[in-house]
C-alpha cells in the first residue's frame, strides 16, 4: 500500500462518519450524500497523489464531498424526487467547512450524533438499524454487510433501501433526541453496537467462530460514542464490556480454531492494556447512582478477567452483580448466565435447581446455551447418562462450527455410564 | 409539515360503547395532546364495532372485518406534524395505548377531504 492509499484508508476509518454527516445536511438526500462522499474518497487517491496528503484529510473530503453535493442539488433541483432527508433548518451549510464559526468542533460531533440516533431511530427495525450504521456510520460497503450477516447482496440492499425510505417517507428527523427521549434512544444505540460485537464475536453459524471486522467495527462505534457523548456512565459502560470481551479475542480458540473454555485460556496472553482501560470505566461508571445495564455487565466480565486464575475467581461477588443486573434488565438469559457463577458459589446442585426451573421459561426455548450449561452441571454431579442427552440437545441447537466441535468433545470426554 | 394517519386498534370488536366514561372522556381530551404537542388535528374518525363491517376481496362479499384477527380497527385520525418524533409522541399519548390497545402510526402520501 503507497503511502497516499494508506492515509485514504485511515480516513476512510476515522473519518467517514463525519464526512457523510456534514454532506448530508447539505444533499437532504441519503443516496446523493453516499455518492458524493464516495466520489471524494476516490478523488482523494487522485489528488492527494498530485498534490500531497493535506493536513486534515477529513476536512478536504468533506468539502469536496459537499461541492459535489451542492452541485447536483443546484443542477436536480427541479427534478429529483421528493424524497428529502429531514434535515434542521437552522444553519445553512452552504459555507465550506473551513469557514465555519469556532463551534465547528461542536458542531462536527453533532453531525456524527445526528447520524447515529437517526440509523438507530426506534422506528426501524434492529436489523436494519444495524445494517445503516454499518453502512452510513461506518462506511462499510454492503457486499461486506451482506456477508457479515449471512444474506445476499441484494437482499441487504433491499433492507438498506426500504429503511432509508423510510426514514424519508415518514421523516424520521437528522437529530439528536431531546433530553427526555434521549435514555430510551441511547438504548436503541447501544444496542445496536452491542449487536454487533456479538454477532462479530459468535456467528450463529459458519465455520469461523469469529468475525473480526464486525468486533473492530463495534469498538470504533463505542470509542466514537464515548469521544461523542462523554458523561454516558452506559456508554463507558458499553465500551469497557467490549473492551474486557476482546481483550480475550487472542485465546477463545487454539491454532485449530477450536473453542477454549475461559479455565483453558492463557491468561498472560489477555491484553492487559484494554483490560486496564476497562478497569477504569467500570470503576468511574459504577459511581454515582444505581449503575446501568452495560456498567454491571462490564463490571462483570471484568471480575472474571481479572482473576489470577479460573479457580480463583470471585464468584460470591459476581453472583452479586447478576443479581443487581437482573433488576435493571430482568432477562431470563441473564437468569441463566447467573447460575454458572451460582454452580462455583454454592454448588452444582442448587444451580441446577435454578436451570431446570428456567427451562420452564418459553423465552428460553431453543436457547442453545440453556442445555450447553445444564449439560456441564450433571457432568459435575456425576449424572452421566443425562449429561449425555443434555450435550445432544445443545448439539442440535447450534450451528456455529467451533461451537459444535467443543460440544462434541465434552461429549465424547464423558465417562462411560455404570 | 407533514400529515400522519393514526389507526386506533382494539380488541375485537371495538365497540366504543363498552368503553367506561372515564375511558372516553380520555379519548375527548387526546385532541388537546395534539394541539400542546406542535401537531394539529385534521380529521378524526370513531368507527362501529367490527361486528358492523362488511369486507370485499375479489368478487366476494363477506361479514366482518378485512383481516380475522384478535384486534381489529377502531378508529382512525389524520394529524399533522412536524416530523415523525412528533407524530410518535402525540400517537403514543392516544388513551387506547393503555386500555388494552395500540396505535399504527403511517404517513399519508396523499389525499383529499369531502365536504
Amino acid at each position: 500500500m503507497t503511502e497516499v492509499e494508506a492515509a485514504v484508508a485511515d480516513a476512510h476509518r476515522h473519518g467517514w462518519a463525519l464526512v457523510l454527516a456534514a454532506t448530508a445536511r447539505v444533499a437532504a438526500d441519503l443516496d446523493l450524500a453516499e455518492e458524493c462522499v464516495q466520489e471524494a474518497y476516490a478523488a482523494a487517491l487522485v489528488s492527494w497523489r498530485r498534490d500531497g496528503i493535506p493536513d486534515n484529510p477529513p476536512a478536504w473530503l468533506t468539502t469536496t464531498a459537499r461541492r459535489r453535493a451542492m452541485d447536483a442539488v443546484r443542477r436536480e433541483r427541479t427534478f429529483r424526487a421528493k424524497l428529502p432527508l429531514l434535515v434542521e433548518p437552522e444553519k445553512t451549510a452552504d459555507e465550506p467547512v473551513e469557514e465555519q464559526a469556532e463551534d465547528a468542533e461542536d458542531a462536527v460531533r453533532d453531525e456524527r450524533l445526528r447520524l447515529i440516533f437517526m440509523c438507530c431511530h426506534p422506528a426501524l427495525a434492529q436489523e436494519a438499524q444495524v445494517a445503516l450504521t454499518l453502512r452510513l456510520v461506518c462506511g462499510v460497503p454492503t457486499g461486506d454487510i451482506a456477508r457479515a450477516f449471512l444474506v445476499s447482496e441484494p437482499t441487504m440492499a433491499a433492507r438498506l433501501t426500504r429503511a432509508k425510505k423510510k426514514i424519508s417517507a415518514a421523516r424520521i428527523p437528522y437529530r439528536v433526541p431531546q433530553a427526555a427521549a434521549l435514555p430510551d434512544r441511547l438504548r436503541a444505540v447501544l444496542g445496536v453496537i452491542h449487536l454487533l460485537f456479538t454477532t462479530g464475536y459468535t456467528g450463529p453459524s459458519g465455520g469461523e467462530l469469529m468475525r473480526a471486522d464486525l468486533m473492530d467495527q463495534a469498538l470504533h462505534l463505542a470509542r466514537m460514542l464515548r469521544e461523542l457523548m462523554p458523561d454516558e456512565r452506559e456508554v463507558w459502560g458499553l465500551l469497557a464490556l467490549l473492551l474486557v470481551t476482546d481483550a480475550r479475542r487472542a485465546t477463545r480458540v487454539d491454532d485449530r480454531g477450536r473453542l477454549l473454555r475461559l479455565e483453558e485460556q492463557d491468561r498472560s496472553r489477555w491484553d492487559r492494556a484494554a483490560m486496564a482501560e476497562a478497569h477504569d470505566l467500570i470503576v468511574d461508571g459504577l459511581r454515582g447512582g444505581r449503575p446501568g445495564r452495560y456498567v454491571l455487565q462490564a463490571a462483570i466480565a471484568s471480575l472474571y478477567a481479572e482473576a489470577p486464575s479460573y479457580e480463583e475467581t470471585d464468584w460470591a461477588q459476581i453472583v452479586t452483580l447478576y443479581d443487581e443486573l437482573l433488576t435493571v434488565w430482568p432477562s431470563p438469559v441473564v437468569a441463566l448466565n447467573r447460575t454458572v457463577p451460582l454452580s462455583h458459589a454454592a454448588g452444582p446442585e442448587r444451580a441446577l435447581a435454578e436451570v431446570e426451573e428456567l427451562e420452564k421459561d418459553d423465552r428460553l426455548a431453543g436457547y442453545r446455551y440453556l442445555p450447553a450449561i445444564k449439560a456441564d452441571l450433571l457432568r459435575r454431579l456425576g449424572r452421566v447418562e443425562e449429561a449425555s442427552a443434555a450435550y445432544r440437545q445443545a448439539l442440535e441447537l447450534t450451528g456455529n462450527e467451533a461451537e459444535r466441535e467443543f460440544l462434541a468433545g465434552r461429549l465424547a470426554d464423558l465417562p462411560a455410564p455404570r | 409539515m407533514a400529515q400522519y394517519a393514526i389507526l386506533l386498534y382494539a380488541k375485537a370488536p371495538a365497540d366504543a360503547d363498552d368503553l367506561t366514561p372515564e375511558q372516553r372522556e380520555a379519548h375527548d381530551r387526546h385532541g388537546q395532546d395534539v394541539e400542546k404537542l406542535g401537531g394539529t388535528m385534521l380529521t378524526a374518525f370513531a368507527l362501529q364495532p367490527s361486528t358492523t363491517a362488511t369486507s370485499i376481496r375479489g368478487d366476494a362479499i363477506t361479514d366482518g372485518p378485512f383481516i380475522d384477527a384478535k384486534e381489529v380497527v377502531a378508529g382512525v385520525y389524520v394529524i399533522e406534524a412536524p416530523d415523525l418524533d412528533a407524530a410518535l409522541e402525540i400517537a403514543r399519548r392516544n388513551p387506547i395505548t393503555q386500555q388494552g390497545g395500540g396505535v399504527e402510526v403511517r404517513p399519508v402520501a396523499g389525499g383529499f377531504f369531502g365536504g
